[in-house]
């Protein structure tokens, strides 16, 4: 009798089907639809009208006039100050040097995706040389290049600086912390726990106003150094503490019995630390890693706070003046769009990591 | 010597006593750094200046405050606007959150793109970027003579939003309210405390009615006693010459603050809860539909509270993550914990004070959130073996 039974084989769904089950699968989905597709196109209709139909996209002469009595907006403004937003006050014959800086720091970042650099000892000259010819150009004072000290940095080039040498040093650290966390010893772990957890309970902000404004005074002379490097290394710090407790958690992951065969086989501490724990330790924390860079980069917005002229500050001034000020959604959306084009793929690059470690993982 | 220096158990002590006195040190040094340069320009250490009168005022205040309070009651202002503005932002992100998780696990491919769209947009502007553009549209909306009028009593103007009221006291109406939560606490204490689980049901029930209903008339009480006297009940904006009077003003600083959180969290709130929804095993609401409760049934008390359970420990961490976002409030001016000690660091001067107070503010502050809402999880976590597919 079990030949008999027929056995129920979908048919073959083709895309109007499979359009009908997702917008129309039954009356109430079928109004849903409709409705809040009209709103949705009425939405994007307008939203097209306004920034790309009725635009104005530049400005010949460099005043607002041309913006005046138009309906859509007034894209004219990023035309006349784009060098402001991206370069801050940056000395005006030496942006191309600004340019090439990020443009050095963006190419680093980009070939750290690529596996072939996933060692320490190809990542982190990687990234020391890279940052040294960011500084290089940046601040000049050598190869006939005039000095541009880091006060007069600003815009979208401060921001991807006080970004990558937080990063830079934050990452060290975080390992250092992470792994004095695990120690065997109390004293040394829980010191070390109760620092990270104190500076992961404190919001951002307050800890840059104290590196730039408190430290000064509670520093010695000669250690006070300048007001950038303190936020930078505040900024480090804060970095380290959230990611010590993702490579934390990535040590603790793995199987106990990894360091106990790596124990039996007679490996000093050193050796089971780099060639059996951190590598594994970093493939488990891989995506909460991505993330946490998403979410640092996003973070340095805040040193607009303490008086930095970065790229959210300079877009401030772009439309501050007189003359501009009626184009403020603008000026937002382009720095929005700045910011947006860098975390966006950050993190879909984060997904793609993720779907793709869990293929070989066992 | 040698033999010490090999001895394992003194190395380690040593060691241990080096690392801790290493930091003990550069607390130590900073004090005595800080307390130097501070003599130097003529600042005191100490906590007296709490006492003196601060001479200016606050924006914004939940209690009455004036030119001639202390610095230590504009430090409590700061708190409790912190805390009303975290509190504002947090529930207004969880229903954002709520509503775009169920546009994300909706059957329906609009709803599902435009959950999606949100979630992408939002979730990659810094927040700080989305506070000062909030800000820029309220203090761009009409001035109070063309304002925005719904119904005669709802008016957005460049001033700020006005909404109709009672016409209570600050203080009576925070008194309102914080009945109600501590009734809610409690209430909350009584249903998942393991020590009333002997109560039979509809005692237990008919007795967190009754917790309720007292907290409740507690908190009438406060408001008829804190009632501005020889005035109606409820207080309506009205247009008068140039500005608006009566009702409740919510300023363009806390109004862009509380959208900005609202949104930003929203959009991560959103994702954990979709996690939430997802894990609920399929079986689960399949058999509550099939046991005829109605779709509103299933939802809220089968798929809504299994999704909650699953997700409360990453929702924890992210209610204290935007609970720490309120210190932006400085960069529109809105009178938070963090700008209240600013404000009075440049003043005072009482550097090192100040900033002791800030951090400990902060610390108590988030370990209390975060102990609470740990404990309320181990209470409705799954217990033992208990299988969960």
């Amino acid at each position: 009798m079990t030949d008999q039974i027929a056995v129920f084989i979908p048919p073959h769904s083709n895309i109007a089907q499979r359009l009908r089950k997702r917008f129309f699968s039954s009356a109430m989905n079928s109004v849903i639809t409709i409705i809040v597709g009209l709103f949705l196109a009425w939405a994007v209709w307008n939203v097209f009208n306004w920034a790309i139909l009725n635009a104005v996209w530049a400005s010949p002469d460099g005043t607002s006039k041309v913006c005046h009595g138009i309906e859509g907006a007034c894209w004219a403004v990023i035309d006349v100050r784009w060098r402001l937003i991206i370069f801050g006050l940056f000395p005006f014959e030496e942006q191309w040097r600004s340019t090439f800086a990020c443009i050095v720091i963006v190419m680093v970042a980009i070939m750290s995706c690529v596996p072939f650099f996933w060692k320490p000892m190809r990542l982190g000259p990687l990234w020391v040389v890279g940052f040294a010819i960011f500084y290089t150009l940046m601040a000049g004072g050598v190869f006939g290049l005039s000095y541009v000290g880091p006060a007069d940095w600003g815009g979208l080039t401060l921001t991807v600086f006080v970004y990558a040498a937080g990063v830079l040093i934050g990452m060290p650290t975080a390992i250092a912390l992470a792994l004095l966390r695990r120690s065997e010893l109390p004293v040394i772990a829980k010191t070390t726990g109760a620092i990270i957890d104190a500076v992961r309970s404190l919001p951002l902000v307050s800890i840059l106003f104290t590196a730039a404004l408190i430290l000064p005074f509670v520093l010695p002379g000669f250690l006070v150094g300048d007001k950038i490097w303190r936020v930078i290394i505040g900024f480090a710090l804060f970095f380290a503490a959230y990611q010590a407790e993702i490579i934390r958690s990535g040590i603790q992951a793995l199987p106990s019995g990894q360091e106990e065969a790596a124990k039996a086989l007679g490996l000093t501490y050193w050796q089971r630390i780099n060639r059996i724990i951190l590598p594994q330790a970093f493939r488990n924390a891989l995506p909460p890693t991505i993330n946490q860079f998403v979410i640092t980069f996003k973070e340095t917005s805040l040193i607009v706070i303490i008086g930095f002229f970065e790229v959210l500050a300079s877009g401030n001034a772009a439309f501050g003046s007189g003359e501009w000020s009626h184009a403020w959604v603008e000026v937002y959306c382009f720095v929005a769009m700045i910011y947006f084009v860098f975390v966006f793929s950050l993190s879909r690059y984060g997904a793609y990591l993720e779907r793709h470690l869990r293929v070989g993982q066992h | 010597m040698t033999a010490l220096l090999q001895s394992r158990k003194f190395r380690n002590t040593a060691l241990q006593a080096g690392y801790l006195g290493f930091f003990l040190f550069l607390l130590i040094a900073a004090i005595v750094i800080g307390k130097h340069n501070l003599e130097s320009q003529g600042i005191t250490m100490g906590f007296a200046f709490l006492e003196r009168a601060t001479g200016f005022d606050v924006g914004f205040s939940l209690i009455e405050f004036g030119p001639y309070d202390t610095f230590g009651k504009m430090i409590v202002v700061g708190l409790l606007n912190t805390m009303f503005l975290g509190i504002l932002g947090i529930a207004l992100a969880n229903i954002i959150g709520l509503i775009i998780a169920l546009f994300r696990i909706s059957n329906n491919g609009i709803l599902n793109a435009i959950g999606t769209l949100y979630i992408e947009t939002f979730r990659n502007i810094p927040l700080i970027l989305q506070a000062f553009f909030w800000y820029a549209v309220l203090t761009h909306l009409p001035h109070p003579k063309q304002a925005v009028n719904i119904l005669d009593s709802i008016y957005f103007s460049a001033r700020g939003l006005y909404f109709p009221g009672l016409n209570v006291t600050g203080g009576a109406a925070s008194l309102f309210f914080l009945a109600l939560a501590i009734g809610l606490i409690i209430m909350i204490w009584f249903s998942i405390a393991r020590r009333f689980n002997k109560i039979p049901k509809t005692t237990k029930s008919r007795i967190r009615m009754s917790i309720f209903g007292i907290a409740f008339l507690i908190g009438c009480i406060a408001l008829v006693i804190g009632r501005i006297p020889e005035t109606p009940l409820v207080s309506v904006p009205v247009l008068k010459g140039f500005n608006i009077r009566e009702g409740i003003r919510i300023s363009p600083e806390l109004g862009a603050l509380g959208i900005a959180m609202g949104i930003y969290g929203g959009a991560f709130l959103a994702e954990i809860m979709r996690a939430g929804f997802l894990s609920v095993g399929k079986g689960q609401v399949e058999a509550a539909r099939s046991l005829g409760l109605s779709p509103w049934y299933v939802f809220s008390r089968v798929h809504l509270p299994l999704a909650f359970r699953a997700v409360l420990p990453t929702l924890i961490n992210q209610y204290v993550w935007l609970f720490k976002a309120t210190t932006l409030g400085i960069v529109v001016g809105f009178t938070d914990f963090f700008m209240v000690i600013s404000v009075s660091i440049n003043q005072a001067g009482q550097t090192l004070e100040l900033i002791g107070i800030l951090m400990l503010g902060f610390l108590v502050m988030n370990n209390t959130i975060s102990f609470v809402l740990n404990r309320v999880n181990k209470a409705i976590a799954l217990k033992g073996t208990q299988l969960r597919t």
